[in-house]
């Protein structure tokens, strides 16, 4: 038998559209990659529990606050599921949480951006979810298995996240005038930021060309930004709404929409930290992660005597 | 990078219905076996995809490894007289 040639394998793989598995050999700059974008993804799924959970008190009926309760701790559970993946790949909970506490780490930068008032609500769930699902379906097929298993259960959860913002959104369209013109204003804020979330375009995205060789994703951020957009433009229209957007219109040949860029400055610019509420959110998670600390330190204590207490009898 | 750690890493084993095997869902950090389940009840089950849980600690699984997959299920390989279609049944005895 001859010698093996681990990356032949792990190549040979890929092209049959086989997944990777934790104890498989793989190259490290595909082990960095995956470390980096599923802690990140883990992060944004942390993170983002913060601006729709400022409204959890506030929510108008107990319906409202009962479904928006259940769609933060999902929100929640999809960050676990994400970190022990990465976990799986060598990094550890303490070190990447330790990132994202010091502000090493980056999330989505959607997450920034303030949720002012309850058609913010909707339309975090409609928009920012709806895109969110656009790109974990897409990572349902990723080739890191234990990556690819934890966006299976997270896309079955996340479709009532958007179903829920859209009827929100229906309600407040079809209400009021002054509940029409917040889900308007609401659209307005939350359009461009949402098309951020695809990530800058294909032409400068410094990590793309490697993360579709590798098969972690199978479209470029333009394909997915180009279908999102298709897709809302009739949730849209049914709303009476419009997209603060003069060049968006119908393009026959393309059979899609052409629509404006969003700014990549200030998308530079919140990633850098400097976003509307970038230091808010990270000050959040510092204060729960520092307030939480006896719990640990007690939860911890408590097995270890528990432990010997059984080794003892 | 502080010491305050999460617990250590359980798996996590879900039966979806009665008289269905154990499947493995995924993992989840807690500092005790009472605490594992509740967590596992909380994560993975918030929407009756199981009525029963194992959780083990990951520590205690012991794991063949990809590189010698290829002899560690060697053995096998060549026995196709373990499979029903090996054998030859002469027709009109009916189904066996
Ligand atoms: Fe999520
Ligand atoms: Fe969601």
């Amino acid at each position: 038998m001859g010698v093996i040639n681990f990356e032949e394998l792990f190549e040979a793989k890929l092209a049959k559209n086989e997944m990777i598995e934790p104890k498989d050999w793989m190259p490290d700059n595909y082990r960095k990659h995956l470390i980096r974008q599923i802690s990140q993804h883990a992060h944004s799924e942390i993170v983002g529990m913060l601006p729709e959970g400022n409204w959890i008190t506030r929510a108008p009926s107990l319906r409202s606050k009962l479904v928006l309760l259940a769609k933060v701790q999902d929100e929640g559970g999809h960050g676990l599921y994400l970190y022990t993946a990465a976990e799986s790949l060598g990094t550890s909970r303490d070190e990447m949480l330790d990132a994202l506490h010091t502000g090493k780490a980056k999330y989505s930068s959607i997450f920034n951006y303030p949720t002012l008032t309850w058609a913010d609500v909707g339309a975090v769930g409609w928009l920012v979810d709806g895109a969110a699902i656009m790109n974990q379906v897409m990572l349902q097929r990723t080739s890191y298995g234990p990556y690819a298993r934890a966006m299976v259960r997270i896309c079955k959860e996340e479709s009532f996240h958007q179903r829920q913002g859209y009827e929100l959104m229906t309600h407040l369209a079809f209400g009021t005038p002054a509940q029409k013109e917040m889900a308007q204003d609401a659209l307005n804020r939350w359009w461009y930021p949402t098309l951020m979330m695809f990530g800058p375009p294909d032409v400068e995205s410094p990590n793309s060309e490697n993360a579709i060789k590798w098969r972690i994703k199978r479209e470029t951020n333009d394909q997915l930004r180009q279908r999102f957009v298709n897709q809302s433009m009739p949730q849209i229209d049914y709303l009476g709404l419009t997209v603060p957007d003069p060049n968006l219109k119908w393009n026959e040949e393309k059979q899609g929409f052409d629509f404006s860029e969003p700014n990549w400055a200030e998308f530079k610019n919140v990633i850098k930290g400097n976003g509307p509420c970038n230091k808010e959110r990270l000050a959040s998670r510092n204060k729960s992660h520092n307030e939480g600390a006896w719990v640990r330190e007690a939860a911890m204590a408590f097995a270890k005597k528990q432990n010997e207490n059984y080794q003892a009898a | 990078m502080n010491n305050d750690s999460q617990g250590p890493l359980w798996e996590v084993f879900l039966q979806k219905k009665a008289g269905q095997p154990f499947v493995h869902c995924g993992n989840l950090h807690a500092y005790d076996k009472e605490m594992a389940l509740q967590n596992a009840r909380d994560l993975y089950t918030r929407r009756n995809e199981g009525m029963s849980i194992w959780v083990v600690p990951s520590s205690a699984i012991v794991a063949s490894s990809p590189e010698d997959m290829g002899s560690f299920f060697e053995p096998a390989n060549d026995k196709i007289y373990r499979h029903p279609t090996f054998y030859q049944i002469p027709d009109g005895v009916g189904h066996m």
